[in-house]
């Protein structure tokens, strides 16, 4: 129940979003996010999107990781 | 789904292990709260990536294993009224109360449904007006979102016969109590979704006035490797701050729309926590404003008295005293078929943790 899963909206319809869970769709409430569009990956929590998941920061992270000095 | 490969990559994973290997001078004894990380620290066997010296603690952060006996005692109580359906997260259903479960009473004829959603018991709810829908409302920060937007619909829609039992539960105030306890600890692996809704600064105090590093850290493999080199980095700079790893996901002021609705609709209150007693303002519950929805408010029911557990040491595992391995049940008496107590039902309990993945482990 308190596994939040990244998912992709699909289509917006109101204040509900279908998105695709393992090929199953699903309406989830969008009420929490700001301007939610089709495409955006979003944190699927207990029904609700709860945060978009930022691009820039995922890539930045791996970056730094990559460029991490191993003492081995 | 975004990023699951590329936070599982091997020759990065690898890089950090290292890392961790080398920068461990001391001994060092982490705890994540979040039971997300828990299944995913015995799901990828982080324990045995990392040297002896460092030791990883589950504590109270699976929101179904901390929910009080005695509010399932009352969720069964109100499933055994005619005229109400209890709707649930799946999670409780075989949860023991003191004499039965959820599931128990469903298989004698009461009406609990399972929802993924508080909107979805709302739309029951709006769908047959002759009943009385009351909604189980656990889970911490990341939920009672959830919750307050349904109320506020029902609020919208002048529904009558919706109602939430809240057990809503904040987690600094559980991380507070455990240091308070004693609990020996070096720092906080601090939950990713809660720190979604609620940003970084909740962990401040726990920084500062209790010196322990805090970090905000993702599920997968890299998320909780650079987490926990963090956490070493700063034990051996003798420094404490908040950081945040997934900051794919945690923006440091959080989400300020799901913390706009939460203030709007609940107000803190003192609870009782399975297993570690009362912890004061750590709790939701609705405001004078929205009592209409608030079923024990609103819906008398006679609770049976509750019984505590035998033998179950949950409450010392959630405290990070103990671990599922020191529990004589675990295994035998206990498992997830026949669970005796909340850290074996729940997918993101400690103990189902522990039993599940239990061979990638090794427990020092």
């Amino acid at each position: 129940m308190c596994l939040s899963i990244p998912v992709r909206i699909e289509s917006i319809e109101g204040s509900e979003a279908v998105v695709s869970i393992n090929g199953a769709a699903y309406k989830a409430g969008i009420h929490l996010i700001d301007n939610p569009q089709v495409g955006d990956y979003v944190l699927l929590h207990a029904g609700f999107a709860i945060q978009k998941i930022s691009d820039h920061e995922a890539r930045e992270t791996l970056e730094l990781i990559k460029q991490m000095k191993s003492p081995f | 789904m975004k990023y699951v490969h590329e936070y599982r990559n091997k020759e990065l994973s690898q890089k950090l292990i290292n890392k961790i290997h080398h920068s461990a001078k001391g001994k060092y004894t982490f705890m994540e709260v979040c039971g997300g990380h828990t299944m995913a620290i015995q799901k990828f066997g982080i324990p045995s990536l990392l040297p002896p010296k460092i030791k990883l603690l589950s504590g109270p952060g699976c929101p179904v294993c901390v929910t009080e006996k005695s509010y399932i005692d009352t969720a069964i109580a109100y499933a055994r009224l005619s005229n109400t359906i209890i709707a649930t997260f799946g999670d409780l259903m075989r949860i023991p109360g003191s004499t039965s479960s959820l599931e128990l009473e469903k298989a004698r004829g009461s009406d609990v449904t399972i929802v993924l959603s508080a909107l979805e018991a709302l739309k029951i709810a709006q769908n047959k007006p002759d009943k009385k829908i009351i909604f189980l409302a656990i889970g911490f920060e990341t939920t009672a979102p959830g919750s307050a937007v349904a109320v506020v619909q029902a609020s919208k829609a002048r529904v009558k016969n919706f109602f939430i039992l809240s057990a809503h539960k904040l987690m600094p105030p559980a991380m507070k109590a455990i240091v308070d306890e004693g609990v020996k600890i070096d720092g906080y692996i601090c939950p990713g979704h809660v720190s979604t809704i609620t940003g970084s600064a909740i962990y401040d105090d726990i920084a500062r006035k209790y010196s322990l590093p805090c970090v905000i850290s993702g599920f997968e493999p890299l998320d909780l490797l650079q987490t926990i080199l963090a956490l070493v980095h700063q034990v051996n700079e003798k420094h404490s701050t908040v950081e945040i790893q997934y900051a794919r996901a945690v923006q440091p002021n959080g989400n300020p729309k799901a913390k706009a609705i939460m203030k709007q609709i609940f107000c803190e209150t003192d609870s009782e926590w399975r297993g570690m007693g009362n912890i004061p303002k750590s709790k939701l519950v609705l405001s004078e404003k929205y009592q209409q929805y608030d079923a024990e408010k609103m819906i008398p029911v006679d609770v049976e008295p509750t019984i505590s557990d035998k033998g179950c040491i949950c409450g010392e595992i959630l405290k990070g005293l103990k671990t599922p391995l020191d529990c004589k049940l675990f295994g035998s008496g206990c498992t997830p078929e026949n669970p005796e107590g909340a850290c074996m039902v729940s997918g993101e309990g400690a103990c189902q943790a522990y039993y599940r993945y239990q061979s990638q482990t090794e427990i020092t």
